[in-house]
């Protein structure tokens, strides 16, 4: 009789296993720090991370697994194949270049350090667990132990009501959706006796014909959980508020690291699992898809520039649109012979998109340690005022939007949408093409702002300004200027006391922030520096979409 | 000459404008600072773009004249293996005049720049971007890859969108807005067709697709790729009924811009119909030409109906009525002549299509020069209205400026399409392939196209003579007002005279250009008869 201890594989959980300890170090250390020590903690984290992700490379063959049963077919519970790695270091990046976000925030926002460092370094603990597993308990748990932290991230700023709502409502949905995922779950094991993906695989394959109903309905339960932490339409409407009452950095997080603990487990539960229903989640998944892309593009568009916060609920909103992005290769994975091939396309999607949402996010931060109100007018004008900090954000916004110099966003996208042509998926492909016009539009109007005029060096000669003296002899304010028109914005008819209020405005500030934190800058540099690179080498990342990754 | 130095001439004239555009950005280094930042940075872009026109000519000159069919100068590397991308480039008969008129047109515009920067914000940017617009578009004449045709197709999009929205005039914002929203559903559109395409036969390679010549791929597949790729050519192209974006992105663009959307730009569209979609999905082609036909007839009788009725002042093609913008004005007429040249590719025939490529360098060359003529009006006038310019009964440009209305009257004969100048034989062999259209498609339908083609070149002669009639006679000027009002000066005669002087050559001397594009046509159409 063989043993049934199963033995463990500890170099292949380290990127899991390093993340989750450093968590726990950071955590008790905290309690034995005097206050000033406190930003200790901060670059703890970060060195935490750093080596979660140098862990990574003893596993680059992909072919370890652990916690694997000793009797039968030798399931495992734990697989550490290419899928695995390449979101596990999508995760540990996107949590390392949040943490370089957080190391002013907690600071400045007087946040509680010791539970900040804790909750983001378990919440991308579980993130990083979730695509290893391999049967249905673990990935439940991964998903929770990756949310749980995020409801408290969320919350985590004293004192504002705003975000103990938003925390809240995020976490009453998220328990919902959670739930009804476990209800799925176990209707699935009804169904086919096993919770290891394979198996279950395999048991779906032949069910009781009796049972046929429960199985489809249990398939479509399950998915609900992680179309809910993809912030999938009709389970997105917890994004927005959110995102506004979160601490920027965690709703940087929540955007990059949320999004692929959905979609690696929405990947591994259609693709590995319940391959055999492909003709349920199949059409269900496209349909999720153009929905979702639809609804946060058109969101996006209706944004006014001039809100409190509306760049943040602009990248919110998108991030919705891009979500869509993300499930068109596993919809289409519904509609091939091969849909594990298909999968590549969404983890390469994933990895561009987490380089330069993280990095978007990290210039509204810096454009913040001017101009607090994260507002998309608060961008007017920046190449002016900080060429570099303009010129990296249009990359990263011509990145997202897929248009040149933004190379790579361009090629993900050709990636995705190859998917869908190639599976026969003409209707959806079209469908994103208008939304990917829709989202361009928005991204380039933000572009257009970053080199906008400044509103006070105004040459009152140019043709417009005159027009618009003549046209319009109230010239809206500043305040309520639209970005697509910034000619009427800087026409010189503005009331006397505007004028006068914008000029203190710019007086104020001065033209070159006084003193960019350090570890922003290295956020930004980092996620242009990788850019840039992607965008010369697509190749490094758009290898996943080919060939199989499990 | 031999391959590999062709090769690095191609690659070289491709790399240098971008690495132009990132150096424009930074500070000049000691000993090239000139008088002022302002001024080094312009000279920067005429050194860079002069530079990009003699690899140019170097180009054409070492190109094997004697194989014009055969692809030269290519490089092929693998770029992005995981979709089969390849850095594949390469000219041939078809895109060497174009490649050499891109050269030409942004190195005029260059120069022309550097005496009379637009107004706007400061010339750093604006070089930057032109370099990056010539990337782009040069790169679109030589790519091989159907991906990277896109990549260069779209690289052009955001400079030209700053050029408009940041040194345009008038509704500058929403005229390129307009601009930017139109190309972009069209090329999201193209792309979901060039994917059609490669997924379907197996490769994005141009050359490689056109040797299949439609092998593999259905008659359905063929249709649906010609339409969604026609779609974004035709948006650029532009063909009616998409052409709405035009007047208005050329009204508001600074002079350069308007240059370059015309003279390059537009060419972009009808270059991809010949390159691609022509050989790529010939079933496909024939199934939709007499459409395609058809819409172009309509844009040349509606382009010169349009110009007819601001210069006459029936109708209101304008909504304000009171002015005729002469910009708008020659926007209109190009809606009217990328018809013939559209008309030229729908006939399938090699008579039409080398004449659709003729029609393309002979616009290019003809409206680029009258977007400078316009632009000269507008620093003169300080407007480019008509009515304002021509008040009463004429501008008199003949009495004040002999040479400048000489000119005008020059551009706009060889717009019309007088013989012995570029602007007739493109439009007179379209019109000839539209008399003997390829087989299967139907004659008679052909016919009638051709000749309201032919009457649309009537109405283009009669606007163009009226506009000729307004600005350059009235009553003879006072000699004060005479010697107030500059006549051409030195640098315009620099940016100008080579755009005349290859008016004048192409129009006398066709063969220079048909002899290159036949045999490559002769070779593209190979398979579809």
């Amino acid at each position: 009789m063989t043993s049934l201890v199963q033995s463990v594989d500890w170099v292949a959980v380290a990127p899991v296993l390093v993340t989750a300890l450093t968590g726990l170090a950071v955590l008790v250390t905290d309690l034995f720090l005097a206050p000033r020590h406190k930003p200790l903690l901060g670059w703890v984290t970060i060195a935490g991370l750093a080596l979660a992700a140098l862990c990574l490379i003893p596993l680059t063959d992909g072919d370890r697994a652990t916690f694997c049963l000793t009797t039968g077919d030798r399931q495992c519970s734990y697989v550490a194949d290419h899928f695995a790695l390449a979101v596990q270091l999508l995760v540990v990046g996107g949590a390392l270049l949040t943490a370089l976000l957080s190391v002013t925030t907690v600071r400045r926002e007087a946040l509680p350090a010791g539970e900040y460092w804790f909750l983001l370094l378990s919440s991308a603990a579980g993130a990083a667990l979730l695509p290893a597993s391999r049967d249905l308990a673990t990935l439940i748990v991964a998903l929770e132990v990756a949310s749980l932290p995020a409801f408290a991230l969320v919350g985590l700023r004293r004192g504002d009501r705003g975000s103990a709502e938003a925390a809240l409502k995020f976490f009453l949905s998220s328990v919902v959706a959670t739930a009804v995922s476990l209800l799925g779950v176990s209707f699935v094991y009804a169904a086919t006796g096993s919770l290891h993906l394979d198996t279950v695989a395999g048991g779906l394959d032949d069910v009781d014909p009796r049972l046929n109903a429960l199985a489809a309905l249990g398939v479509v339960l399950t998915l609900v959980g992680f179309a809910f932490k993809l912030a999938a339409v009709p389970f997105h409407f917890w994004v927005p508020d959110s995102y506004v009452g979160a601490p920027l950095p965690v709703a940087a997080y929540l955007s990059v690291v949320g999004k692929s603990a959905g979609f690696s487990g929405l990947a591994l539960v259609t693709v590995v699992a319940f391959r055999p229903y492909a003709d349920t989640w199949g059409p269900a998944l496209a349909v999720l898809a153009a929905l979702t892309m639809t609804t946060g593009n058109v969101a996006a568009l209706r944004q006014r520039p001039d809100q409190p916060a509306s760049a943040v609920r602009l990248l919110a909103w998108s991030s919705v649109g891009q979500a869509g992005y993300l499930l068109v290769p596993l919809a289409a994975a519904g509609y091939h012979d091969d849909p594990e091939e298909m999968v590549g396309a969404t983890v390469a999607y994933a990895l561009m998109y987490a380089v330069v949402n993280l990095g978007a996010f990290a210039v509204v931060a810096l454009v913040a340690e001017n101009r607090p109100g994260h507002r998309l007018t608060d961008h007017r004008a920046l190449f002016s005022r900080n060429p570099l900090a303009a010129l990296t954000m249009g990359f990263f916004l011509l990145c997202l939007a897929g248009l040149p110099p933004g190379v790579i966003g361009l090629f993900a996208k050709v990636a995705v949408f190859r998917t869908a042509v190639d599976s026969g998926l003409g209707w959806l492909a079209v469908v994103m093409a208008v939304n990917v016009t829709i989202a361009l539009y928005y991204y380039l109007k933000w572009t257009a702002l970053l080199f906008a005029t400044p509103t006070t060096a105004t040459p009152t000669t140019t043709p417009a300004a005159r027009a618009t003296a003549t046209t319009a002899p109230a010239a809206p304010t500043p305040g309520t200027a639209t970005p697509g028109a910034p000619g009427q914005a800087t026409a010189p008819t503005a009331t006397g006391s505007t004028v006068a209020g914008s000029t203190a405005t710019a007086a104020r500030e001065p033209s070159v922030p006084a003193s960019v934190p350090h570890p922003l800058t290295a956020a930004i540099a980092l996620a242009a520096a990788l850019g840039v690179a992607l965008s010369g080498a697509p190749q490094l990342i758009l290898r996943l979409a080919s060939g199989t990754l499990f | 000459m031999n391959d590999t130095a062709l090769q690095a001439l191609l690659l070289a004239i491709v790399l240098l404008p971008a690495v132009g555009s990132v150096a424009a950005l930074l500070p000049a280094p000691p000993g090239l600072r000139g008088s002022s930042p302002e001024q080094a940075v312009l000279r920067h872009g005429v050194t860079v773009t002069g530079t990009v026109l003699a690899l140019a000519v170097a180009l054409a000159a070492g190109f094997d004249h004697d194989h014009p069919s055969r692809m030269q100068a290519t490089t092929d590397v693998s770029w992005i293996a995981a979709l089969d991308i390849r850095v594949h480039l390469g000219v041939d008969g078809i895109s060497l005049p174009l490649l050499v008129l891109t050269a030409l047109l942004t190195f005029l515009c260059a120069l022309y720049t550097y005496f009379r920067m637009p107004q706007g914000p400061g010339p750093r940017a604006f070089v930057a971007l032109l370099l990056l617009l010539e990337t782009g578009m040069l790169g679109t004449f030589v790519a091989l890859d159907l991906i990277v045709f896109f990549l260069a197709f779209e690289i052009v999009l955001i400079p030209m969108y700053f050029l408009v929205a940041r040194w345009g005039g008038e509704h500058r914002e929403a005229a390129a807005n307009r601009f930017i929203l139109y190309t972009l559903l069209g090329s999201a559109v193209m792309l979901l067709g060039l994917l059609l395409v490669g997924v379907r036969a197996g490769t994005f390679d141009m050359v490689a697709l056109a040797d299949q010549h439609g092998a593999g791929l259905s008659h359905g597949v063929q249709v649906i790729a010609v339409l969604a790729i026609g779609l974004g050519l035709a948006v650029k192209a532009p063909m009616w009924p998409l052409h709405s974006w035009l007047p208005d992105a050329h009204t508001a663009a600074p002079t350069v811009g308007s240059v370059l959307l015309a003279g390059v730009l537009l060419k972009m569209g009808t270059y991809g119909f010949v390159r691609i979609v022509l050989p790529v999905a010939p079933e496909g082609a024939r199934t939709l030409a007499p459409y395609l036909a058809a819409f172009a007839v309509v844009g040349i009788l509606y382009g010169s109906l349009a110009c007819l009725s601001m210069v006459t002042g029936v109708g209101a093609a304008d909504p304000t009525g009171a002015t005729v913008d002469l910009k708008r004005l020659i926007a209109y007429s190009s809606v009217g002549h990328m018809g013939f040249v559209l008309l030229g590719v729908a006939t399938l025939t090699p008579t039409g299509v080398n004449g659709a490529l003729f029609a393309n360098i002979a616009h290019g060359l003809i409206t680029g020069l009258l977007f400078f003529l316009v632009g000269a009006l507008k620093e003169r006038y300080g407007s480019t209205d008509l009515n304002q310019i021509a008040a009463g009964a004429g501008a008199a440009l003949y009495g004040k400026a002999p040479r400048l209305g000489g000119l005008l009257a020059f551009a706009a004969v060889a717009s019309l399409g007088l013989p012995g100048l570029a602007g007739f034989w493109g439009e007179m062999l379209a019109l000839f392939g539209a008399y003997q259209p390829a087989a299967g498609l139907s004659r008679p339908a052909y016919l009638v196209f051709m000749a309201l083609a032919g009457v649309g070149t009537l109405l283009t002669a009669a606007y163009l003579l009226l506009v000729v009639r307004r600005v350059c006679m009235g009553e003879h000027p006072a000699p004060a007002e005479r010697a107030a009002f500059a006549d051409i000066q030195a640098h315009e005669y620099a940016a100008w005279s080579p755009l005349v002087v290859l008016t004048v050559v192409a129009g006398l001397w066709p063969a220079v250009l048909l002899s290159l594009s036949d045999p490559a046509v002769q070779n593209l159409l190979g398979g579809s008869r």
